[in-house]
């Protein structure tokens, strides 16, 4: 395939923020993971769990709480206020204040018309929501204490709430406080310290479950207020409950990274009286468990390490399949690296700022220049959302939530201009999430996430066509410089060539569909973000995920479906002339790893942008301390 | 003792008493537990055995309490039977009929035998061991593990699950199981892995909704498991050697009742809960109360690994003598078959993990009145060198044990062969040879502490030499401390101890001389030497090889009350028994088939009161009984009982009394006036010489081979030759068909004819013929 001179880049410092609090739709199969830096992500898991939507952050907006009614996404954090999310332009739509300070947790009834917050005060406040907008109904009676989780019971007619020391009971209706369970101190040096009941499930059959910082889980009756039964899990805190919805299992994260899980189990095989029971224990985290949620498949953690790991459950699903695989979710989904590939340019693109910097230059082994930073674009309240650079280095553009800037780069020099020009509106109704336009300038593609590609003649100034519909979501999309082709890969990594002149797809797509991908393709975990062209062979296409990069060769033909997927070893071993036949169209590196972004210069040299996860590892705050065995 | 006493191989004692899980009984009274072919009954407070219930002539593999009646308990052996006792009076009550055990792979226990034949249609490939199946609550399902699976089968249903783990986990933890549990009231299944985990499934009523739990504190195998009656407890116990107690449902509170000594491999509760009872690798049952206090300590004959250093008698206490714990001596007593206390030799902490290279006692001597204890411990490690440690040990007549007196670390460059102390009767320095693989052997002694007073005296080394650069195998003193006989492989060297010189060197090609003994009292002019296919005799006054037998001897040992010696020797599968004196000819005692296997340690233990026994053949047990240890670890005896015991005619015909009788022929044509022995020279001219000469100035054995065929060749001018030639051939008939008596009258009747040979000789013969038989015919008279 060629050797490339390789520009591999290991400064874009990109640290992911941790993730805060999460929340599940099981209608749409959405979960919205809400980040320390107040981004908002949504992940579709029926669409191998791409992350289709990205809601920037702002600063000193902490989110602290995330909850979905029906399609609409609420959150409320410490400032005091609750957002809804606009989920089509992507920003917050409007926001409550609530009055009670800071709010810790945010919960909404079955029905979904009511919306309970617990806030620093010690008040729960009742908002009914209405079609556009929430509105204060009541408040709870008042506590000393801040209420620091909140519960509804299925019935809608009781709040179990979490405290410090105790756990409270409330009528929704009259709004008194029912029971008290009051939940013990941890034992030993710490009795002085007050215990925090950070998370509280409520069951249809009354039982409360709580978790709290004294390392318990407590199962309650919450009919009588008594305890039913006390599980000693962690030494440090138990930070989060989830209850799976035909509540037969509960799930609960702890400060050392473990994600235990609770069991309502018959104790003998013919009777059905039924007890809580802990059974498995999950340790996928190195840091706290600070958001979970129970699927019904699967549990998904996130928390301080940043990752958000997807556990299928075994027993539901098939073993040995592409759903029982363990996926963890490190890197967006989407490039966050600008190359200008004339100009040797790279665009790093942070929520707060963005960085250029210049490539070096080497002869040999003589470095004759070594890579070094330009410029820095420092981003005010509100986060970036994406940025782009053009091939020469001239211009570079980002936009945040509410405005589009562009920048004229003179090198030392920069001016800016704000100029925001208009397309024809297409008929969409979900956000762009992709935009791609031609080398020669003739041609625009946007991709939204109703997996819909539209493509338009900037010449014209409208639409040219519509990409027949994918049932995936396009992950990237890019135009052929030279054939005007448009390459998309869509989250189950199937790859599709559109030409854009017969508005059709290819006899090559068509090819590749006929006799399919090889399953160890299919399997791969994480999404293509990126598709860069070879300028000296327009039959290269050049595209990586986080784990390889790969060099699609057109002329060639696919491999067969029992063929090896990964062959290059095996080619170099052959003579020559054999080599012909064993090759096939893809070709896979692996020398790289966590990537973020591939891209292929104008003088044929690849840039390799890694960023490795010990990096990252390695930034984050220390862990708790855990007794490791002969330590 | 008795008038026909016959000798007949008892087992005797330090059988296992770990190898099946121990039952307590129903008021907390008695534990039993299986020990090789009898059941014991221990008494649970006072350590003591109550009974032996003894029927079975197979392994006892299980015991079992009879559910219906607590005060009869079952029993299973290797020999087919079920058999019913009474463990209170010690009574056998019933012989159950025989199962197919091998044949249906059920482990062979009490509990799972009684339903074997419907177990054998429900589980196959079922763990030989018994900890890998378990009775679920009230007997509804039996859980089975084997490698990686769990087989739980529902009699009611008649229906089976599998669950199947992997192989190993990423983080190198190996997930096979070993052992597995039920509780009693709840429908959970405690299985415990080799990577130390425990893991209780539940739900495993379903293929696929099954769920399990992982507790994890060993940090290797868990050998077993056991709920407590109620299912409060779950009990769990390995290598470590700590009983872990971990709470039903309260996983994280769990409590520890740590150095129990050895290994745990069984792990019982009482039926009321009230004593626990955890077996131990190192042949002990240890009694807990309530898992906080162990409140008796049953221990048997400890078997390490190897038996590394030899058995021995204590003179003083005498009791059996071998390394038992890691680093300890143990002092068995044979007589009550108990355990009387252990000597820590090492003074490390043990610790207990497989794998690790720690100290072992690998050597132990005693001397003769019992005073000074010597023993020589060693670590090897990979890629390190070799520690030794040399440690003499006085007995201390106030404390009434052995005290510390001299520690020499590497006190040879490689590891220690042999070791023994001079057995002067008079004098008042002891001294200690030690033989080593770095070819040389140093003799220490006690000396007086040089400039303090407060020292006591200690031990130094007084003499070190070496012999041509080879090893030194074994050494032995002479019974009055005057010879040191010091085998180099096949040169025995024979040095003096006051002077240090060395005065003669004996050797018998080929093959390496393994065992040494000189002989006692009457016989103590002969020096007995083993090798790997022959027994030799020599006589110190000559310093020529007195007599010679080719077997195969594993172990030569001398009773030190008597002439007499004991020769094991291996003999296709089996061990074959001879006691002997070495000044004559024909073997005291010989018995075949001692016992299957290997028998490399034996000892003669010095009775407390001799016994008045006429018999000839059983004299020889009145004054010490022969003891040895089988590979089962049993400590075995020979006992006169009135039992008769038909003894196989082939026993007569081995080749020890063949060339022995030879040898007795030989000695008898001597004691003849000049006839015989010209007879012998003119026999053997080529043989005599060959014995007369000095084993180290012989030709090459390829030479001398070729002219001992020679030798043995007919020339066929010769008569007289051929005579003689003939005369040897009926010897060699002999030794090979066994020829009964009158077919060798009538050999020597055609002999007679010939008129070569005199009237006197040809009688003379025939005398000689006839009194090599008589013993035999005595044996079968007997």
């Amino acid at each position: 395939m060629g050797e490339f001179k390789v520009h591999r880049v290991r400064f874009f410092d990109y640290m992911p923020s941790a993730i805060r609090t999460m929340a599940f739709n099981s209608q749409t199969e959405r979960l919205a993971v809400a980040r320390a830096d107040g981004a908002v992500e949504i992940f579709n898991f029926n669409d191998n769990f791409f992350q289709e939507k990205v809601i920037p952050g702002q600063d000193g907006r902490a989110t602290e709480a995330l909850c979905w009614v029906g399609h609409r996404l609420f959150s409320a954090g410490l400032n005091g206020e609750i957002t809804e999310y606009d989920l089509e332009n992507l920003r917050p739509q409007y926001t409550v204040d609530a009055y009670g300070g800071p709010i810790w947790t945010i919960s909404s009834n079955s029905q979904g018309t009511q919306l309970a917050v617990g806030c620093e005060d010690g008040t729960v406040k009742i908002f009914a929501i209405l079609e556009e907008r929430i509105q204060f109904q009541r408040n709870l009676n008042r506590h000393k204490g801040r209420i620091i989780s909140l519960c509804w019971h299925p019935s809608s007619a009781q709040i179990a709430a979490g405290m410090t020391d105790m756990i409270k009971i409330f009528d929704a209706e009259t709004g008194h406080a029912t029971r008290r369970l009051l939940v013990d101190r941890a034992m030993g040096a710490s009795k002085n310290k007050e215990v925090v009941v950070w998370s509280v499930g409520y069951l249809s059959d009354h039982t409360i479950i709580s978790g709290d910082s004294a390392g318990k889980v407590q199962i309650w009756n919450g009919l009588t207020g008594t305890l039913v039964r006390t599980y000693l899990v962690t030494k440090w805190d138990v930070l989060v409950l989830s209850v799976s919805k035909d509540e037969s299992s509960v799930i609960a994260g702890t400060s050392e990274g473990t994600v235990i899980q609770f069991q309502f189990i018959s104790s003998t095989v013919d009777q059905h009286d039924k007890e809580w029971v802990r059974t498995r224990t999950f340790r996928n985290h190195s840091h706290d468990v600070s958001a979970l949620a129970h699927t019904d498949t699967a549990v998904v953690s996130g928390g301080m390490d940043t990752q958000l790991v997807v556990r299928p459950l075994l027993d539901k699903v098939e073993k040995n399949t592409q759903e029982s695989a363990l996926r963890k979710i490190a890197f967006p989904h989407r490039s966050l690296v600008g190359c200008a590939k004339k100009a040797g340019l790279l665009l790093f693109q942070f929520p707060d700022r963005l960085e250029l910097w210049k490539l070096g230059e080497s002869e040999g082994h003589v470095c004759l220049m070594y890579p070094y930073f330009v410029c820095r674009f420092l981003q005010g309240e509100d986060h970036i959302c994406c940025s782009a650079l053009s091939a020469c280095g001239g211009w570079l553009a980002y936009s945040t939530v509410s405005s589009v800037r562009l920048y004229r780069i003179q090198y030392n020099n920069t001016i800016s201009i704000n100029k925001v020009g208009t397309l024809a509106r297409a008929c969409s109704r979900q956000p762009v999430h992709l935009l791609c336009a031609s080398d020669d300038g003739k041609w625009l593609a946007t991709a939204n996430t109703d997996c819909e590609i539209h493509i338009y003649n900037l010449h014209k100034m409208k639409l040219h066509c519509m990409v027949p519909v994918y049932n995936s979501c396009p992950t990237t999309i890019a135009i052929h410089p030279v054939t005007n082709n448009l390459i998309s890969v869509h989250a189950d990594q199937q790859i599709f060539e559109f030409s854009l002149v017969q508005k059709e797809y290819t006899q090559w797509s068509r090819r590749l569909q006929a006799q399919g991908l090889l399953s160890l393709w299919l399997e791969r975990d994480t999404p293509i973000t990126h598709i860069t062209f070879n300028p000296k062979n327009p039959d290269h296409i050049i595209l990586h995920d986080t784990y390889m990069f790969c060099i699609i060769d057109q002329s060639l033909p696919f491999p067969e479906l029992n063929a090896v997927l990964w062959n290059q070893m095996t080619l170099k071993s052959l003579p020559v002339s054999q080599r012909i036949g064993q090759s096939h169209a893809f070709k896979i590196c692996k020398s790289f790893q966590h990537l973020m972004c591939v891209s292929l210069l104008e003088d044929l040299s690849l840039v390799v942008v890694e960023r490795p996860l010990l990096d990252i590892m390695s930034q984050l705050p220390a862990p708790v301390r855990q007794k490791k065995f002969a330590t | 003792m008795v008038e026909h006493g016959d000798i007949r191989v008892v087992h005797c004692g330090g059988s296992k008493i770990n190898f099946r899980d121990p039952v307590i009984t129903h008021d907390s009274r008695f534990l039993l537990c299986a020990s090789g072919e009898a059941v014991k009954v221990f008494s649970t407070s006072t350590e003591e055995c109550i009974h032996e219930l003894r029927g079975h002539t197979g392994l006892v593999t299980g015991v079992l309490l009879r559910p219906s009646n607590h005060l009869q308990v079952y029993s299973s052996s290797l020999d087919g039977t079920l058999r019913l006792w009474d463990f209170t009076d010690g009574i056998l009550i019933k012989v159950g009929q025989r199962f197919q055990l091998v044949a249906v792979h059920l482990p062979q226990s009490g509990d799972q035998m009684v339903e074997a034949q419907e177990l054998s249609a429900v589980l196959s490939g079922v763990n030989p061991n018994p900890a890998a199946i378990a009775f679920g609550r009230g007997g509804e399902f039996i859980a089975s593990v084997n490698d990686l699976q769990l087989e739980v089968y529902f009699f009611k249903k008649q229906k089976s699950y599998r669950f199947f783990l992997k192989e190993d986990n990423k983080k190198g933890g190996w997930n096979t199981f070993t052992c597995v549990a039920c509780h009693p009231k709840d429908d959970c299944i405690a299985t415990g892995h080799e990577d130390g985990k425990i893991r209780l499934w539940r739900n495993f009523n379903h293929k696929k909704e099954y769920t399990y739990s992982t507790l994890h504190w060993h940090h290797s195998t868990v050998s077993s498991l056991c709920f407590t009656p109620e299912g409060t407890n779950l009990l769990s116990g390995g290598v470590e050697s700590v009983l872990v107690q971990w709470r039903y449902n309260q996983e994280s509170e769990r409590d520890f009742l740590p150095r129990l000594g050895g290994a745990i491999t069984h792990i019982t509760v009482s039926p009321d809960g009230s004593l626990f009872c955890t077996s131990h690798s190192d042949n002990k049952i240890t009694i807990i109360q309530s898992c906080v206090k162990v409140s008796a300590v049953i221990q048997g004959l400890v078997k390490g690994d190897s038996i590394r250093t030899d058995l021995m008698m204590d003179p003083r206490s005498k009791a059996l003598v071998l390394n038992g714990k890691p680093g300890h001596l143990q002092f068995y007593s044979l007589q009550r078959d108990k355990l009387l206390y252990n000597l820590d030799i090492v003074q490390q902490e043990y610790i207990h993990e497989s794998g690790l290279q720690q100290f072992e006692v690998v050597k132990a001597a005693f001397d003769a009145s019992g005073s000074w204890l010597a023993t020589v411990e060693e670590r090897h490690q990979k890629a390190a060198e070799l520690e030794l440690n040399l440690k003499l040990w006085a007995f201390d007549e106030q404390t009434q044990s052995f005290v510390l007196n001299t520690t020499i670390s590497a006190p040879h460059d490689a590891q220690i062969t042999a070791m023994c102390f001079c057995q002067p009767t008079d004098s008042q320095t002891t001294l200690l040879v030690s033989t080593s693989k770095d070819g040389h052997f140093k003799a220490w002694q006690l000396a007086a502490p040089a400039h303090t007073e407060d020292e006591g005296p200690s031990w130094l080394c007084d003499f070190v030499s070496a012999y041509h650069g080879l090893v030194p195998e074994c050494c032995s003193f002479s019974a009055d401390g005057s010879l040191l006989a010091v085998v180099f492989q096949e040169v025995v060297t024979v040095w003096s101890p006051s002077t240090w010189e060395l005065l003669t060197t004996l050797s018998q090609p080929p093959g390496a001389v393994s065992d040494l003994c000189f002989g006692r009292l009457s016989c103590s002019k002969y020096l007995l030497g083993t090798t790997a296919s022959n027994l030799l005799c020599w006589n110190l006054l000559t310093c020529s090889l007195e007599w010679t037998t080719s077997m195969d001897v594993r172990r030569l040992v001398a009773d030190p009350l008597s002439e007499n010696m004991a020769a094991f020797c291996y003999q296709s599968g089996s061990t074959d028994l001879f006691v002997f004196k070495p000044s004559e000819p024909r073997p005291l005692f010989s018995h075949k088939a001692v016992c299957s296997g290997k028998v490399t340690q034996a000892v003669f233990a010095p009775r407390e009161e001799m016994l008045e026994s006429c018999e000839e053949s059983s004299q020889w047990l009145n004054r010490s009984q022969l003891y040895f240890l089988t590979h089962f670890s049993l400590i075995t005896r020979f006992l006169l009982s009135p039992l008769k015991l038909v003894i196989d005619d082939s026993v007569a015909m081995t080749p020890f009394y063949l060339l022995l009788g030879k040898h007795r022929q030989q000695q008898q044509e001597t004691a003849l006036p000049q006839t015989s022995t010209s007879l012998l020279l003119l026999f053997f001219p080529f043989f005599s010489q060959l014995l007369q000469t000095p084993a180290h100035v012989l030709p090459s054995t390829s030479y001398l081979c070729s002219m001992f065929v020679q030798s043995l060749l007919i020339s066929a001018h010769a008569e007289e030759e051929m005579e003689s030639e003939k005369e040897e051939e009926d010897s060699e008939e002999e030794m090979e068909s066994s020829r009964s008596k009158p077919e060798l009258a009538a050999a020597a009747a055609t002999e007679s004819d010939t008129p070569a040979l005199t009237k006197a000789q040809a009688r003379e013969l025939r005398r000689v013929r006839k009194l090599d038989h008589s013993w035999l015919a005595g044996l079968l008279d007997s």
